[in-house]
């Protein structure tokens, strides 16, 4: 089995690299481009691991993990945030939702996957 | 792979750009919806986070200038005022550059980089600058006070100049606690993937540390009482372990003890396995596969005596992904939210199916044409199913085209930095204000109008709006304004460009016009057409050439781009209130409604989209006025009467008078009717436009070729220049009709 990706960020040039990584390491990748259509797809990709963008239209990262923490979906999958803020509120602020971890961009491969390797025991 | 990522980034990079400018101006124009700031902020932190994963450095520093200054605009730290948003504007045409140069190379500007970046640190406190990018992961962090351990020097090594005992490589034994608590829980953080993680560092011995487990009693199920000691060999530095649990700091009691030993003096005798097999038991989990064996080299006196906790005791949440609830539907995609899903398409194939669509035309009618001389009897069942085949064929092509045609806002908003550069070359107050953004057009005709409308709008700001002291002499506000609008009217894509200038300076015109010998000195022109002098080849009404507009091109090339693609443009002006140029475009370039007609024996199509009626017409509607050509009467006013064939030169013009066929009413762009005479209407309907380009060059009065029903080519006509060519052009029916009645 796969380890299931759902990919969240607006930027079509991230969801590519991402895309062209995690495919290339064995993942099973869905993406979404913005936090709505994220959590919308969430149910039906039942992925193993989310990595969600924090500034996206219509919903932010911050809204992505908290819904999906959240009641209605209860979700215990490891979520990580891929954000070019390094700044440590926001990942703090992104734990306190529930985030797993972050991968800060630009992200080079290796600690891409060694992130996911951390939150999902994916075998590389 | 990387290529064509890099493509999609620069492709983006310009919707970015454009909704960055879209933003702006509305920001501008006064609207504070903060989602708007939002927008543009998203937009230039897309471009950083892109031209980061690239490697263009100089983009990623200016976006993060852009970026910064605006995070306060969007946390209301600083209040947008019309300097800083003049200088968000400069900022982000100068990203459009540093996008562009990323792209295709060349220099920017460098002093106008500097300027730009010192502007807009004037906005930023000193304590937010300072550009971070940690590459997160393996020696990326620093979260403990030690120092990393110094790995082997390999030129040192390469160099062989150290002797072997001290370039053993060093491995470390790390003592690791950890306890998480049962926050860490809540984060989605997995113990076992933690330590499967750290084994990879080199071989562990993992003992579960359960002495806080109370008795079942009084155990909470929330809380979790485990613990676990890990002893760790490893050559990777401190920093690569704590990258481990770099997602969990916080959220456990950690504690990491280093002792140095050499790799060399351990006894390799004991498993690898053993740590991950006891990590498994720990959690009830099947082994993985592939799990690397590293370089056996565990601590001999750990390895006998191992704690095998209970499965039961393990108190954590369920770490497995918990599946939502089965049979709850799937949230349906509501349609009204966001844009609708869109599929990227190459150009290539569109074109390849627009060809495929025309050549179905063609094959209609021919088919068409056919079944009419077939000698069969009842055929209308056929001609019925013909009927429809026409209508499907039709709703293809508008569906093709539809494809092909995109609106004109990106080409409109990227005219507003054109205005903006152009005002501040020339010291002159102009804004763009556009209309019917949401015009649709064709690609082609979007990208190949870029170029003249450039022209167009420095041209405006050049010489058609005043300079601001003017303005105010003149009673005008000091800001001129230009509209640029685009609409759909008849058939045809009408693009204004509408200044509130001076206006054509038409005395002026019509001397360097005389000057430079593109007319006669006696010549008599209408205001129109003095209007329209500016297109000459040659013609320039700048006294120096300026480095805007100038260059020593004048607006015929503007001519030239919007008749290549089958459109036509003029100017109208009125003194003292402003000019309006006017393209006027073709919806699509590859299929039009043509009217079938003979001129000269010949069979040719006219465009309907330039008739206004047609008549038969009889000796008693014309009147004969000599060498200045013949009149039509129609419904008491007069219309000057061209003659297709003999502007063609397709028959000797002295052989006879207009002979009463068949008149086509054109009206021109410039408002002038005109009766274009042919022998005979046939048809009327769709052709398949073929370009002429590059096989017989340009002709006068014919704008490209088709084929007919029949396979025969016929050329079709472009009315304009024929009347252009034709004495009727020099027709004024007011100036004629009170000579007329002087006389």
């Amino acid at each position: 089995m796969k380890t299931k990706v759902l990919a969240i960020d607006d930027s079509r040039t991230i969801r590519n690299l991402l895309a062209a990584t995690l495919e290339e390491a064995g993942f099973e990748y869905h993406c979404a481009v913005d936090g709505r259509e994220g959590v919308d797809m969430y149910t039906d990709v039942d992925p193993d691991v989310v990595i969600t963008d924090i500034n996206m239209p219509n919903l932010d990262g911050f809204g992505v993990i908290e819904e999906l923490r959240g009641d209605d979906f209860a979700s215990k999958v490891p979520i990580l945030v891929l954000t070019t803020e390094s700044a440590p509120e926001m990942k703090a602020r992104a734990r306190g939702a529930g985030a797993t971890g972050w991968i800060t961009k630009p992200f080079d491969d290796d600690s891409l996957i060694f992130a996911l390797k951390r939150v999902t025991g994916a075998a590389m | 792979m990387a290529g064509s990522i890099q493509d999609t980034f620069f492709e983006e990079c310009e919707e970015l750009l454009e909704a960055m400018d879209e933003g702006l101006t509305a920001i501008e124009g006064g609207d504070q919806d903060p989602e708007i700031v939002n927008a543009v902020f998203r937009a230039v932190h897309s471009i950083k986070g892109g031209a980061g994963a690239f490697g263009m450095e100089e983009l990623v520093a200016f976006a993060h200038k852009f970026e910064t200054v605006f995070d306060d605009v969007r946390s209301n730290k600083l209040q947008l005022d019309p300097k800083l948003i003049q200088l968000l504007f400069r900022a982000s045409d100068h990203l459009a550059d540093l996008v562009t140069r990323a792209r295709d190379g060349g220099q920017t500007d460098a002093e106008h980089h500097d300027v730009l970046i010192k502007a807009l640190e004037e906005y930023i406190d000193e304590e937010e600058e300072e550009i971070v990018f940690e590459p997160m992961g393996f020696g990326g962090l620093d979260m403990g006070g030690l120092p990393d351990l110094p790995l082997p020097d390999l030129d040192a090594m390469a160099g062989g100049m150290i002797d072997t005992a001290s370039t053993t490589p060093m491995e470390t034994l790390y003592k690791v606690r950890f306890h998480p608590l049962k926050e860490m829980f809540a984060t989605g953080n997995e113990p076992f993937f933690l330590l499967q993680a750290l084994s990879d560092l080199g071989t562990m011995d993992v003992t579960l540390d359960d002495s806080e487990l109370p008795g079942f009693d009084v155990m909470d199920l929330d809380e979790n009482y485990l613990a676990w000691n890990i002893e760790l060999r490893s050559k990777e530095p401190r920093s690569a372990v704590e990258a481990v649990f770099e997602f969990v700091e916080g959220l456990c009691e950690l504690t990491i003890d280093t002792e140095e030993v050499e790799a060399s003096e351990v006894p390799g005798d004991a498993d690898g396995d053993a740590a991950l097999s006891a990590l498994n038991d720990a959690f009830g989990t099947a082994p993985a596969e592939d799990e690397p064996v590293a370089a056996p080299a565990p601590l001999a006196e750990v390895a006998p005596e191992e704690p095998k906790p209970a499965p039961v005791a393990e108190p954590k949440p369920a770490a497995a992904p918990v599946k939502a609830e089965e049979n709850t539907p799937p949230p349906a995609k509501s349609e009204s939210r966001g844009p609708k899903p869109t599929l990227r398409v190459e150009l290539e194939r569109v074109d390849r199916l627009i060809n495929a669509v025309g050549e179905l035309i063609i094959n209609h009618s021919m088919l068409a044409q056919q079944i009419a001389n077939l000698d069969a009897g009842d055929v209308r069942d056929v001609e019925i199913e013909l009927e429809g085949f026409k209508n499907l064929a039709r709703d293809i092509q508008e569906g093709v085209m539809a494809i092909r045609a995109q609106p004109v806002k990106p080409l409109f908003q990227r005219m507003a930095r054109i205005v903006r550069e152009a005002s501040s070359a020339t010291g002159k107050n102009c804004k763009l204000v556009t209309e019917g953004e949401a015009t649709e057009v064709d690609k082609t005709v979007i990208e190949r109008l870029s170029d003249p409308l450039t022209h167009i709008l420095r041209n405006a700001v050049d010489h058609g709006v005043e300079k601001p002291e003017d303005r105010e002499a003149a009673g005008k506000s000091k800001m001129g304004e230009i509209r640029l609008s685009a609409s759909h009217r008849s058939g045809s894509v009408y693009i204004e460009v509408r200044d509130d200038g001076a206006g054509v300076n038409r005395p002026r015109v019509k001397q360097i016009a005389i000057d430079k010998g593109l007319i006669p000195e006696n010549a008599e022109l209408t205001d129109n057409e003095i209007d329209n002098l500016l297109f000459l080849p040659g013609f320039s009404t700048a006294k120096e050439i300026s480095n805007l507009s100038g260059r020593g091109v004048g607006m015929d090339v503007v001519k030239n781009a919007v008749t290549s693609l089958g459109g036509r443009v003029n100017v109208t002006s009125t003194p003292g209130k402003g000019s309006v140029f006017s393209i006027i475009l073709p919806l699509t370039l590859a299929v039009m409604d043509g009217m079938v007609v003979s001129v000269g024996g010949q069979t040719m199509v006219v465009p309907i989209t330039s008739i206004v009626e047609t008549m038969r017409g009889n000796d008693e509607m014309l009147s004969n006025l000599g060498a200045d050509g013949t009149l039509l009467s129609i419904r008491g006013s007069f219309v000057p009467v061209c003659d297709v064939a003999n502007a063609l030169g397709l028959k000797d013009p002295f052989s006879d008078h207009q002979q009463p066929g068949v008149f086509l009413l054109v009206e021109t762009e410039t408002g002038q009717r005109c009766a274009l005479a042919v022998d005979d209407i046939h048809d009327q309907r769709q052709v398949v436009i073929k370009s002429l380009d590059g096989v017989c060059g340009n002709i006068d009065g014919v704008s490209a070729a088709t084929i007919l029903g029949d396979g025969k080519i016929a050329m079709i006509l472009d009315p304009e220049s024929i009347i252009a060519a034709s004495p009727a052009a020099a027709f004024d029916p007011d100036r004629r009709m009170s000579n007329a009645s002087a006389s």
